[in-house]
This record gives structure tokens, C-alpha cells and sequence, in this order.
């Protein structure tokens, strides 16, 4: 079994991606928001006891944790590096934390 | 004689690029974006398992078919994915939708055996068994971090599966395959289109294993995928465009098959349970 840290936290996780998803205000309305607090619920033990299905759920959770983390993460590099076509010279230097050479009496043909 | 060959020729280089365009265009035209036509997201029970409303219309799949999702976790998941979208729908970003959507429509048309075929094809290139034999850091990189999962798996299915430095790779008995292509018929189409889509983007049966069985988390089952490109960064440096892009776009599709198989196989892994003790 591998090891998840605290459920508690992968709750917080997964509460922020909704909200980053839904906005603060909306966020508790949706299906999504009442099916991950009434699963946790259901599966809360208080007793530390080895508890497979817990167990499962925590890794169901972590699992979705991290794809909707990954998703905006991927969707945010993506709006940056690759859905705006090609670059400009300048923006392509720029990328690598170089610039341009200025040439004070212009380039000659224009 | 002649002539008439390069009649046919001439022939079946204009029917086939035509046949073509149209294949790819009924399917790539799906993965770009499109404008948002709806405002609510909604789950209804139907009578093939959980469906999906667009305001009033019923969510179908790219042939056509009312879509529906076998739990009802893995609906509420697709119906988030559809309803966070904002001003335009980013397919790209709905990788349970995708999945759902190819296990219904299924338009590769395999059946069970091709895909256990296939899923057994990458264990004998299984990345985890491929070694190098310099540099010294990533060797002991490879064996430090790869050699446990192998172990484990080695123990959790009672197989021989091996290392191998060679460039033909490891020899893998019959033996260890029967006992995962048996292991993997126990699993429903859906499942196994899961599994398989899981082993195609880590390129590795023994990893997907360890994350099916919750062995290993995505983080992790990515990280070990990817050892050599994490072994490079560090010493060369890490370009974001191209590295992180690249991990981020790995761990979702691998997130997302994962759960996509958990979700979908309920009762296979109540048969798990039994055996892990």
C-alpha cells in the first residue's frame, strides 16, 4: 500500500481544486463537492485500525487529487507556450532570457 | 498487364487518402475546442447506468449513443469535467470523458483478447527492465529505484520477470505472461481499456500493475517512468515549456486512467482483497 500522508489533507487538496474550478462562492453547490464530503464522511473511523476499504478510498481520492491538479497545471502551460501559433523573433528570445540586438540607424532596407 | 497495375495503383492512391481524411477528420475535429452551448450539468438514471445532461440534451459520444457512465463516481466525475469548463470546452482537458467515450463507442473495434494482446506486448520491452550500463549515477539510479517494483511484483503475482542491460531486453517465460494475461481477462472491457491506456503512456506493464493495485501513487508511477528525464533535468536543467508541460500532461492522462479503472471495476478489486492476504 502506498503511502498517502494525512486523508484530512488530501480533502483540503481536493476542496482547492474545486474551488480553483468553480469559484469560492459556487464551489459547495456542486456534484462534485457533496459526493467527495459524503464519501469521506462515510469512510471517517476514529479508531486507528487498519481499514481497507478507507484505504481505497484514500488512494481514489489522491488519484483525482492529482489529475485535477495536473490537468490545470498542464492547461496552464499550455494556454503559455503553445495555444498562441508562433512567436516573434523577439518573443522567442525572450523564452531564453535573451534579447535582440538594437541597431540604432535601422536594419538598412527599410 | 502493366498498365492495368498502375490503374489500380492510381486508383487506390485516390480512394485511400480520401478515406483517410474523412477517418481522421470525424475524430480529430472532436479534439480541439469548441464553443460552450450549455449552462447546467446534471446526472440521471438511465436505463444503462448514469447519464449525463447538457441543460436538457443528453450527453452522447462521438458516434452518437447516449453516453453512460457504469458508477455513479465516475459520473460525477465527467459531469465536473464538464461542467468547469468556461467559455469554450477544452477537450483536451476531459480525459474521463475520452476514455468513457472510446469504451463505448470503442471505434478501434478490439475485443477483450486484442487488448490483453496488446497490454502483454509492452512487457517484454517493459521500461523498469531495460538498464543502462553507464553512466554510473543512472545506473544506480535504475537499480536502487526500479529494482523494488520489480520485486514486489515479482512477489504479488509469483513471476519471474528479470532485468536486462541487453538492447533485446529481458527474456520473460511464458510462464509470467499466462499468469498476467489471465490476470488481466479477470478485469471488464472497460477495465482493460484502462489498463491499457495506463501501460501505453507509461510504457510499462509492471508499473501499471503497481498502481491498479495500489502499490504505487501516480506521483511516484510517473516519477519512475520518466527516471532517465528526471536524471537529465537534474543535470542539465529543467525547461519548462517542454519538461514540466510533458510531466503534467503524463500524470493527468496516467491520473485519469487510473481512477477510470478503479471506478470501473469495483468488483474485481473486491477480488484483490482476498488474494493480497
Amino acid at each position: 500500500m502506498a503511502a498517502l500522508g494525512s486523508p484530512l489533507r488530501t480533502f483540503h487538496g481536493l476542496l482547492r481544486e474545486l474551488r480553483y474550478m468553480n469559484g469560492v462562492t459556487r464551489y459547495r453547490d456542486t456534484a462534485a463537492y457533496k459526493y467527495i464530503r459524503e464519501q469521506f464522511r462515510r469512510n471517517q473511523v476514529t479508531e486507528e485500525k487498519l481499514c481497507r476499504a478507507q484505504q481505497e478510498l484514500h488512494f481514489q481520492a489522491s488519484t483525482y487529487l492529482c489529475l485535477l491538479h495536473s490537468v490545470r497545471n498542464h492547461d496552464m502551460l499550455h494556454q503559455e507556450y503553445h495555444a498562441k501559433g508562433e512567436r516573434s523573433p523577439e518573443q522567442v528570445a525572450g523564452l531564453v532570457g535573451l534579447k535582440l540586438p538594437k541597431q540604432p540607424g535601422g536594419k538598412g532596407w527599410e | 498487364m502493366l498498365p492495368s497495375l498502375l490503374a489500380i495503383t492510381a486508383r487506390r492512391l485516390r480512394v485511400f487518402p480520401a478515406a483517410l481524411c474523412a477517418q481522421t477528420r470525424l475524430y480529430a475535429a472532436a479534439a480541439t475546442e469548441r464553443k460552450k452551448f450549455y449552462e447546467n450539468v446534471s446526472i440521471s438514471h438511465g436505463e444503462g447506468g448514469f447519464e449525463i445532461n447538457l441543460d436538457r440534451r443528453k450527453l452522447r459520444t462521438p458516434q452518437g449513443k447516449i453516453f453512460t457512465a457504469p458508477s455513479e463516481a465516475l459520473a460525477v466525475a465527467v459531469a465536473t469535467e464538464w461542467d468547469c469548463q468556461r467559455d469554450v470546452i477544452k477537450f483536451y482537458t476531459m480525459h474521463l470523458t475520452t476514455l468513457c467515450n472510446t469504451a463505448l463507442d470503442n471505434p478501434t473495434l478490439r475485443n477483450k483478447e486484442q487488448l490483453i494482446t496488446a497490454a502483454l506486448k509492452f512487457l517484454e520491452t517493459d521500461t523498469v527492465c531495460y538498464r543502462v550500463e553507464e553512466p554510473p549515477g543512472l545506473v544506480e539510479l535504475q537499480r536502487n529505484e526500479w529494482d523494488p517494483v520489480i520485486e514486489w511484483a515479482e512477489k504479488r503475482y509469483n513471476v519471474v520477470i528479470g532485468s536486462s542491460t541487453s538492447i533485446q531486453g529481458p527474456i520473460i517465460p511464458t510462464e509470467t505472461k499466462d499468469v498476467f494475461s489471465r490476470h488481466l481477462a479477470s478485469y471488464n472491457s472497460w477495465g482493460l481499456l484502462g489498463i491499457e491506456f495506463i501501460i501505453s503512456q507509461l510504457k510499462s506493464l509492471v508499473l501499471t500493475m503497481g498502481l491498479i493495485d495500489r502499490h504505487l501513487p501516480v506521483e511516484k508511477a510517473v516519477l519512475l517512468s520518466r527516471l532517465e528525464e528526471e536524471y537529465q533535468i537534474q543535470r542539465w536543467g529543467n525547461v519548462e515549456w517542454a519538461h514540466d508541460y510533458d510531466l503534467q500532461e503524463l500524470r493527468s492522462r496516467t491520473a485519469a486512467g487510473t481512477l477510470f479503472v478503479h471506478l470501473c471495476s469495483e468488483s474485481s478489486t473486491i477480488k484483490h482483497k482476498l488474494l493480497q492476504d
